[in-house]
C-alpha cells in the first residue's frame, strides 16, 4: 500500500506555458482543474491562495483561471482547506467541488464523504480531489525561521520555494539562490505529521509531485474513476504532454523509496507513542 | 424482499432537527422505509403510543430528570431495543440543553437535561448538530447490512459502525476542548480545517493553519471532534471509499 491502489502512473507536464510559468512542477494541478471548470466537471476548486503576508496560504474557493493562476506553487506551510468544503456549498453554492490538498487532506475528505458528521450535503459533491504528495509541512513561523534565519532571505523577496536534492530551496526575485541541507529543517516541522501514513495522497482521484519525474515536469497518479474521467478528457484536449513514467528518470523506484521511508518512520513514532510515558502511552488515531 | 429492520423514533428534549434531518434524504428516506426498515414508533409519523420491541432505536433529545415519564421512556427504550443509537449532538453529548436553567412556561422546575448515556448504556453515537441527513442514511444502510447482509456485507458494516461505537463508549461530555485534549494536546493535530467546517455555529476559526476554539460560542455538539480525521481514522474503511460510496448509492436507488 506505499503507492496506493490507483489505475494508471505517468510523467506529465502542461502545455499552457502561462501556466507553467508560476507552476511548482509541471502545474498539474492548475492546468487539470482549469480544463475541469472550463468543462463544467467542477464549478470551483478549494486552492491555497495568497494572503497579506508573504508564503503564507489563505484557502480560497477559485470560480475562475485567474484566481487558480494566483494560487500556483507550493506553499511549505499549513493551508486548511477543508475549512471551505462545506463553504463551498453553501456561500458559492458549489455542487461540484473541486479541492487540492496533502494526504491528510485527502484522508480528510475522504472521511467527510463517509462519516459526514459535520458536513450536511457535503459527501456527493466532491467531484475531482487532486492530491499533492508531501514528505512534511511546516508552521508559518517555522517557514519563517527556515527562510529569513537560515537562508538568510527576506520572505517578501522570495519567488518561489522548493525541497529537493536532499535541500530546501529559496529563490529570489533578483535571482539569488540560498540553500539549507533538510537535516537543519527537520527540528521545524509540524509535529501532526510524525504519525501521518501516506506520502503519495493515496485517496485523491488524481495525486501528483515532483518526485520520480524530471526537473519542470510531475509524476502523476490516477486512482479512480472519477479521476480518470477528469484525467483521460484532458489528456484528449492536448491539456498535457505526457511520457510513459518507465522511461523517465529518477522514475518510481524514487517515489516508492521515499514514501516506503516515510511511512516506516512514522509508523515507529506511533509505535512509541504506545510506550511515551511510564507504563502510559499517547492515542493512536488509526485504532 | 429481504427482511427488513426495525426501526423506532424515540424523541425526548431535541428540537426535532434530528428528525428533519432524517426527513431530509428525501426520496432516500422513502428507499429505506420501502426497503430496509419498518418505521415502528415515532411520534406524528406512526400512530404507536408505546415503545414497542425493535432493532434500532433512534433517539433524539436528551433527557430531562425532572420529567418522569422521560425518564421511564429512555429505560423503555434500553430494554425494549437491540441497538440504541443516540441520534444527534442531544442525545449524545446534552448538546444546547446542557445550558437549561429551567423557568420555562409551563414548566418552569425543568431545568436539568442529560446525555441518554448518563442514564442507559447505548451503543453508537451519531454525533452533530443536526446530524447530517447522509450520516443517518449511512448508519441505516450498515445497520441493515450488518443485522440482515452476508458474511462480506457484516464485516464491512462492522468495521464502518465501530468507530461511532467507539464514541459512544469514550463518554457523553464533547465539545470543541476534545479537539484539544485528544488532538492538539496529544501533538496530532496537523491543521486540515475539517473540524472548522464541522462546527455548526462557527466556534472555530483556523488561525495560522490550526483551529482556535471559541468556547463561549460552542454548544457541545461533539462535531468538530468526530470529523476530525485524527480523532479517529479507519484505513479498512477509509481505504475502501470508492467502492463504499458506490456501495451506498447502489442500495439507495
Ligand atoms: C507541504 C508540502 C510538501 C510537499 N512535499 C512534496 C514531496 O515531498 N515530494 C513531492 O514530489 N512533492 C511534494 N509536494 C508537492 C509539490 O510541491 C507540488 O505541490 C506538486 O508537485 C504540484 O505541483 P504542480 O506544478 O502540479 O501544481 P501547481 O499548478 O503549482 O499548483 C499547486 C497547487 O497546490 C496548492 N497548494 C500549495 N501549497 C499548498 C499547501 N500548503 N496545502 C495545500 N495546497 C497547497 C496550490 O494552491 C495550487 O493549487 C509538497 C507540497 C506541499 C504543499
Ligand atoms: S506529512 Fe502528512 S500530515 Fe503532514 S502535511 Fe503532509 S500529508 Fe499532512
Ligand atoms: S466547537 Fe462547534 S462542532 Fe465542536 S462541539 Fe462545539 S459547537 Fe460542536
Ligand atoms: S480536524 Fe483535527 S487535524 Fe484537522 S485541523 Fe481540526 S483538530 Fe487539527
Amino acid at each position: 500500500m506505499v503507492l496506493g491502489n490507483y489505475k494508471s502512473v505517468v510523467a506529465a507536464r502542461s502545455t499552457d506555458n502561462e501556466i507553467l510559468k508560476g507552476a511548482q512542477d509541471g502545474g498539474i494541478v492548475t492546468q487539470l482543474f482549469a480544463y475541469a471548470l472550463e468543462e463544467g466537471i467542477i464549478d470551483g476548486a478549494i486552492v491555497a491562495g495568497p494572503s497579506d503576508e508573504p508564503w503564507k496560504p489563505e484557502p480560497v474557493i477559485a470560480t475562475t483561471k485567474a484566481e487558480l493562476l494566483a494560487a500556483r506553487g507550493t506553499k511549505y506551510t499549513l493551508s486548511p482547506n477543508i475549512a471551505l468544503l462545506k463553504e463551498a456549498t453553501r456561500s458559492y453554492g458549489l455542487d461540484r467541488i473541486g479541492i487540492v490538498g496533502t494526504p491528510c487532506q485527502m484522508q480528510a475528505v475522504r472521511k467527510a464523504q463517509l462519516y459526514p458528521i459535520g458536513m450536511r450535503d457535503v459527501p456527493d459533491k466532491i467531484a475531482l480531489a487532486i492530491g499533492i504528495f508531501c514528505m512534511e509541512n511546516f508552521p508559518y513561523q517555522s517557514l519563517e525561521a527556515m527562510v529569513e534565519d537560515h537562508c538568510n532571505v527576506k520572505l517578501e523577496s522570495v519567488k518561489k520555494l522548493d525541497i529537493g536534492k536532499g535541500k530546501f530551496w529559496a529563490y529570489t526575485e533578483r535571482g539569488a539562490v540560498a540553500q539549507i541541507p533538510l537535516k537543519v529543517t527537520h527540528k521545524y516541522e509540524q509535529p501532526g505529521c510524525h504519525v501521518c501514513l501516506d506520502y503519495v495522497s493515496n485517496l485523491a482521484d488524481v495525486s501528483t509531485g515532483s518526485v520520480g519525474a524530471p526537473d519542470g515536469w510531475s509524476t502523476v497518479f490516477v486512482r479512480t474513476q472519477n479521476g480518470e474521467n477528469a484525467w483521460g478528457k484532458a489528456i484528449a484536449a492536448g491539456c498535457f504532454e505526457t511520457k510513459p513514467i518507465e522511461e523517465v528518470k529518477p522514475g518510481l523506484d524514487l517515489v516508492t523509496k521515499l514514501a516506503t521511508e516515510k511511512i516506516t518512520k512514522n509508523q515507529k513514532t506511533l509505535e512509541a507513542r504506545a510506550t511515551f510515558g511510564v507504563g502510559k502511552g499517547l492515542r493512536n488515531p488509526y485504532i | 424482499m429481504v427482511e427488513k429492520i426495525t426501526v423506532g423514533h424515540v424523541h425526548l428534549s431535541g428540537c426535532t432537527g434530528c428528525l428533519v434531518s432524517f426527513a431530509d434524504n428525501y426520496e432516500g428516506l422513502f428507499k429505506i422505509l420501502d426497503d430496509y426498515a419498518d418505521l415502528v414508533y415515532a411520534l406524528t409519523l406512526a400512530d404507536v403510543r408505546h415503545i414497542p420491541e425493535m432493532d434500532v432505536a433512534l433517539v433524539e433529545g436528551s433527557v430531562c430528570l425532572q420529567d418522569k415519564s422521560s425518564v421511564e421512556e429512555i429505560k423503555e427504550a434500553r430494554e425494549k431495543a437491540k441497538v440504541v443509537v443516540a441520534l444527534g449532538g442531544c442525545a449524545a453529548y446534552g448538546n444546547i440543553t446542557r445550558f437549561c436553567r429551567g423557568g420555562q412556561w409551563n414548566q418552569p422546575q425543568m431545568e436539568s437535561y442529560v446525555p441518554i448515556a448518563e442514564l442507559i448504556d447505548v451503543d453508537l453515537y451519531i454525533p452533530g448538530c443536526a446530524p447530517t441527513p447522509q450520516q443517518i442514511r449511512n448508519v441505516c444502510i450498515m445497520a441493515y447490512l450488518l443485522l440482515k447482509g452476508n458474511d462480506e456485507q457484516k464485516e464491512l458494516a462492522g468495521a464502518y459502525l465501530k468507530p461511532l461505537m467507539d464514541l459512544a463508549q469514550r463518554g457523553d461530555e464533547a465539545c470543541g476542548c476534545d479537539l484539544m485534549y485528544d488532538v492538539i494536546n496529544q501533538g496530532l493535530c496537523m491543521g486540515c480545517g475539517s473540524c472548522a467546517a464541522a462546527c455548526p455555529v462557527r466556534a472555530i476559526s483556523m488561525e495560522y493553519g490550526k483551529p482556535n476554539i471559541d468556547r463561549d460560542l460552542c454548544i457541545k455538539c461533539g462535531a468538530c471532534y468526530a470529523q476530525c480525521p485524527r480523532s479517529f481514522f479507519n484505513f479498512d474503511v477509509m481505504n475502501e471509499f470508492e467502492g463504499i460510496s458506490e456501495l451506498i448509492k447502489g442500495v439507495m436507488e
